[in-house]
């Protein structure tokens, strides 16, 4: 069970994927603005992070015992697929899960935090159990980082900010100030 | 393709250049340096451009990785374009370009073994770098070779100067060398900050305002101009 709690909690604040490795850039950039929708991507994360556990599971102890090399390529194509399919599933029994989930599900499937969580499994070796919950974590870890985001930048609206620095690169800054907060887990996985 | 940000900036590059003196080919090289420079105007590939630029060897190799999946699969892309059917394209572009990634794994795996495992995962996730899939998605699967060629090696040359600056200024400010040799003497005190993960925000940020500074400026300057012209031909009349 200690195991299992560090692999939880060390692939949500200590290597958080956003601020400590820079997976999930693009979403964390593009969809940040709001908290309700931070939190709908957020929950989207989980929900494909899970999914692609447990399919890259399947592919690693079932079907790719033989062909290593070809790991990226089925990797991608089997999350890809799955995700469509996941997608037309939901939206033909709950439409109103669809509706909050919808559109942010296509555009997670290419985001390189889903290919690096499959790598990471892979390389780390992760149990079924392991893995599930490496994803828990790591999901749980960008939807922190976007509702934190958000957050700051919906206090931080009306604020009369100089005109060149308006856009990426103010929110690159703050990205910085958090990851620097998020440094100081840093520590707590050594005493481990 | 990856996040709404890339639909926003996937524009670029479609048709002919128009309304510009310089000739197609020459055009297809020279946008993707400066003016539709991926990381820096299109805001694409930004995980690499942070991620492994904490020294100046990391970012060289991994845009020469970059550079070749690029133009590699620019170069298929186009190729075959005539012959994949439109509602399977992005299946096709993504697997090309994973074929293309595990080589070059399996080459920097041989050829750079230390730096390969400093990279770790960010090798393999060339894949999803938004820069080569929407290079194909605008450029590659509609123009012919050459040009998507040219276009490739443009935007690789762009990404390849965006990784030298950023691993130049984070190696050089966070621990006081260059490719590994020392620039400043033993008294210098490294500013370690700068080669963890939030100097890459920061150095990022700082290369972008720049860029918003300058542009600001030459765009001030040109209405300045204009409205000299306009007051000296009042005059004039």
């Amino acid at each position: 069970m200690g195991d299992l709690g560090w692999i939880f909690f060390s692939s949500m604040v200590v290597n958080n994927f956003t601020f400590m490795l820079f997976l999930g850039l693009c979403p964390f950039l593009g969809v940040s603005g709001k908290i309700d929708t931070a939190l709908r991507m957020g929950a989207a994360d989980i929900f494909v992070l899970v999914m692609t556990a447990v399919a890259v599971w399947v592919l690693n102890t079932f079907v790719l015992t033989q062909t290593p090399y070809l790991r990226l390529i089925a990797f991608i194509i089997v999350i890809a697929s799955l995700v469509q399919i996941v997608e037309m599933v939901i939206k033909k029994l709950s439409p109103a899960l669809f509706r909050a989930l919808g559109i942010y599900l296509p555009l997670i499937t290419t985001n390189c935090a889903v290919l690096a969580l499959a790598i990471f499994q892979t390389t780390r070796e992760y149990t079924f159990v392991q893995g599930v919950v490496f994803a828990v974590g790591s999901g749980a870890g960008l939807s922190l980082a976007l509702v934190l985001m958000a957050s700051i930048r919906e206090s931080i609206e009306l604020v009369d900010i100089p005109a060149v620095c308006r856009g990426t690169a103010l929110v690159l800054m703050i990205a910085g100030s958090l990851s620097l907060a998020f440094m100081g887990f840093a520590g707590l996985l050594s005493s481990s | 393709m990856n996040g709404m940000v890339s639909h926003a900036h996937m524009h670029g590059g479609g048709g002919p250049p128009t309304g510009r003196k310089a000739p197609p080919a020459r055009e297809d090289l020279l946008k993707g340096f400066w003016r539709e420079n991926p990381v820096l105007i299109q805001l694409l590939g930004l995980c690499p451009t942070l991620a492994v630029t904490n020294s100046v060897a990391n970012s060289v190799v991994m845009g020469i990785a970059t550079f070749f999946v690029l133009v590699g699969s620019s170069f298929l892309v186009s190729l075959v374009r005539r012959r994949v059917p439109n509602e399977v394209r992005i299946a096709t572009y993504i697997v090309i370009i994973a074929t293309f990634v595990t080589v070059a794994e399996m080459i920097l795996q041989a050829l750079v073994p230390v730096i390969y495992k400093q990279l770790g995962a960010f090798v393999a996730l060339i894949v999803v770098n938004c820069i080569i899939l929407g290079r194909q998605e605008a450029f590659a699967g509609k123009n012919p070779v050459g040009r998507s060629v040219l276009d490739a090696v443009g935007m690789g040359i762009g990404f390849m100067i965006m990784m030298l600056i950023m691993g130049s200024v984070r190696e050089v400010l966070g621990s006081g060398t260059l490719l590994g040799v020392s620039l400043f003497g033993p008294r210098f005190e490294p500013w370690v900050i700068m080669v963890l993960p939030p100097g890459g925000f920061f150095t990022l940020a700082f290369v972008l305002l720049a860029v918003a500074w300058w542009k600001e400026r030459t765009a001030k300057q040109a209405k300045a101009a204009e409205a000299r012209d306009l007051d000296a031909a009042g005059r004039a009349a």
